[in-house]
């Protein structure tokens, strides 16, 4: 699975970070368009570079200095101990961090060419290029699975008329395989599904919108083994139309998935988290360069 | 634990027993031995009990979009944790303010405020039920009285909303976010449908204080006892159950007594039941 790996993967050496032209055009647009060229070789649409980010809680920094090429189209996994930062760093490619009371974030994530993190652009349309999927599964409990499908759309009021709105929901539920389990109960609550289920049905929430980026956090460790296997071989799948960006504490599953691996350490409880090293997950499981990747994938500590 | 919930037990049925016998006379007293030239008691009764109910309603009316707008900014739209403390203490010092003291503000504040109000309701939408008729010189109308007693039931029903809205799972509101919601399409999507069986609750038990409520519509209200009327900005107005207690009571002997008793236990009947309602409902919300 890791033979796809695109050749232009650099590790962490740092790309020239210089401001997008195509910045201002995400702000606050209606249409979203990100960039009408897309930089970087046809089909890689969706990669990103993230460029001396650092994420701090109030005064504390939880992410110190990390730039890393994003492949578009491809599977990329963040790995590491806990409370390395890896969860941090994700939720600020989407700007949820600024959710949180506080948080902020420093640097610069481009999208096709495009700062995700400047001051212009708006972290909602941001949001809407880059969907997110959570550790717990999160339906909306007071609406239809048909209805969590759309709720990206209804939550804009666009809500599609009839038979375009039964289209686009039978092409995600598709995508995300759960429409031959679903498709005699469109009408009732998400609550009814099961876990692995309603894991499948958020991914099919999240895509609905058509984002460029799925950003997936710890998706499947709140599932059974068999839920698991299936949102695997989804995210693989995925990757065939988007970006997919995981983080997970399950490194065979890492090396299963994803095309390339970044490895994120903390020296001490209470210090910030770092990128220790990235490249194609099969180099990173095979021959890591750097020791500390070598005994944290050997299990000796975190 | 046990001995204050014997005790309020037995205080509850105390005055039940006490409202039933002490009012029973007046369910079969004829014509004039009821108070207000009343035929009989259910001549009377239900007047008032249309009253209790309209000021109650036009009280909720105003008071929910205000109490949901209140508890929204005391917790997602609070810029600080400290800032949906500080509203809270607000409403609960709003809570403390005796009812006479509304009652005055109604009457000598209000009231005369809404008389241009008033003339101006009738003059473009007199064609409803609502605003037909002469308007009010002094403007202590129906609807005067209710927003009065909304200004008083908006504490608790702003503290119930406020409470469901604080216990939206977070979850729901990263769920919402994350597909590009903005605040408030966040709030309608994650928060209000979830805290929807809170919303009703504090509504019930808004509605259930705003029955009881005595002196402000007393002093507000010029009532007619025996008129079933939905105009809101008359001179004639209905009177409600509490009121007609309270005004009559002072003049009043032998089977008149009783039937005001007997009043005091319909309010009781409608009162709890409004209470048994909202109960239900937040407690479905719990358990779901």
């Amino acid at each position: 699975m890791t033979a796809t790996v695109p050749t232009s993967i650099t590790t962490t050496t740092t790309p020239a970070g210089a401001a997008s032209p195509a910045g201002a055009a995400l702000a606050a647009s209606e249409t979203l368009t990100l960039a009408a060229e897309p930089p970087g070789p046809p089909g890689a649409v969706g990669s990103m570079s993230i460029t001396d980010v650092s994420c701090y809680y109030g005064s504390h920094l939880a992410v110190a200095d990390v730039s890393l090429e994003i492949p578009g189209r491809a599977v990329t996994a963040f790995i590491g101990p806990s409370g390395c930062g890896k969860s941090t760093l994700l939720r600020a490619i989407n700007r949820m961090h600024e959710v949180i009371p506080g948080a902020r974030a420093e640097g610069s994530i481009e999208l096709d060419g495009v700062d995700l993190c400047a001051k212009e652009v708006d972290p909602v349309a941001v949001r809407s290029k880059v969907g997110m999927v959570f550790q717990k599964p999160n339906p909306f409990p007071a609406m239809s699975i048909k209805d969590n499908v759309l709720a990206g759309l209804i939550i804009r009021g666009q809500r599609p008329r009839a038979s375009a709105a039964d289209e686009l929901v039978e092409r995600c539920l598709e995508r995300a395989h759960l429409w031959d389990e679903v498709k005699d109960r469109l009408k009732k609550s998400g609550d009814s599904l099961s876990g692995g289920q309603q894991q499948r049905l958020c991914i099919a929430r999240a895509i609905a919108v058509q984002p460029d980026v799925v950003l997936m956090d710890e998706p499947c460790s709140a599932l059974d083994p068999i839920s698991t296997l299936a949102i695997e071989e989804l995210m693989r799948d995925l990757a065939r139309d988007y970006t997919v960006v995981v983080v997970t504490h399950n490194m065979a599953q890492a090396n299963r998935i994803s095309d390339v691996t970044a490895f994120f350490s903390l020296a001490s409880a209470g210090q910030p988290g770092r990128l220790v090293e990235s490249g194609p997950t099969g180099q990173i499981f095979s021959a890591p360069k750097v020791a500390a990747t070598r005994d944290y994938i050997e299990g000796r500590f975190g | 634990m046990r001995a204050a919930a014997v005790a309020v037990s037995l205080v509850l049925v105390g005055v039940l027993v006490f409202l039933a016998v002490k009012g029973s006379p007046a369910f079969t007293a004829g014509a004039g031995e009821l108070p207000a030239h009343a035929a009989n008691f259910w001549a009377l009764a239900g007047p008032l009990a249309f009253g209790s109910l309209w000021v109650a309603v036009i009280a909720l009316v105003f008071a929910a979009l205000p109490a949901i707008g209140v508890a929204l900014a005391a917790t997602i739209y609070a810029p600080s944790p400290r800032f949906g403390r500080f509203l809270g203490a607000v409403l609960d010092l709003l809570a403390a303010v005796p009812s006479v003291v509304f009652g005055l503000w109604g009457l000598m504040v209000l009231a005369p405020a809404m008389v241009p109000i008033y003339e101006w309701l009738h003059r473009y939408l007199g064609w409803l039920p609502f605003f037909s008729g002469q308007p009010s010189v002094t403007g202590r109308t129906v609807l005067t009285a209710g927003m009065v007693v909304a200004v008083m039931i908006l504490p608790i029903m702003a503290a119930i909303c406020r409470e469901s809205f604080a216990l939206t799972p977070p979850a729901l509101i990263e769920a919402a976010y994350a597909l590009g919601a903005t605040r408030w399409e966040m709030v309608r999507t994650a928060v209000l449908p979830v805290a929807r069986s809170g919303i009703v609750a504090g509504g019930m038990l808004g509605l259930g204080r705003a029955l009881g409520e005595t002196m402000a519509v007393a002093m507000v209200l010029s009532a007619i006892p025996d008129l079933i009327s939905v105009n809101l900005i008359s001179s004639q107005n209905p009177s409600t159950i509490a009121q007609f207690i309270a005004s009559t009571f002072p003049e009043s002997t032998g089977s008149q007594v009783s039937a005001l008793i007997a009043l005091g236990l319909v309010l009781f009947a409608i009162s709890l039941a409004v209470s048994v309602v909202g109960r239900r409902v937040a407690q479905q919300g719990v358990s779901r």
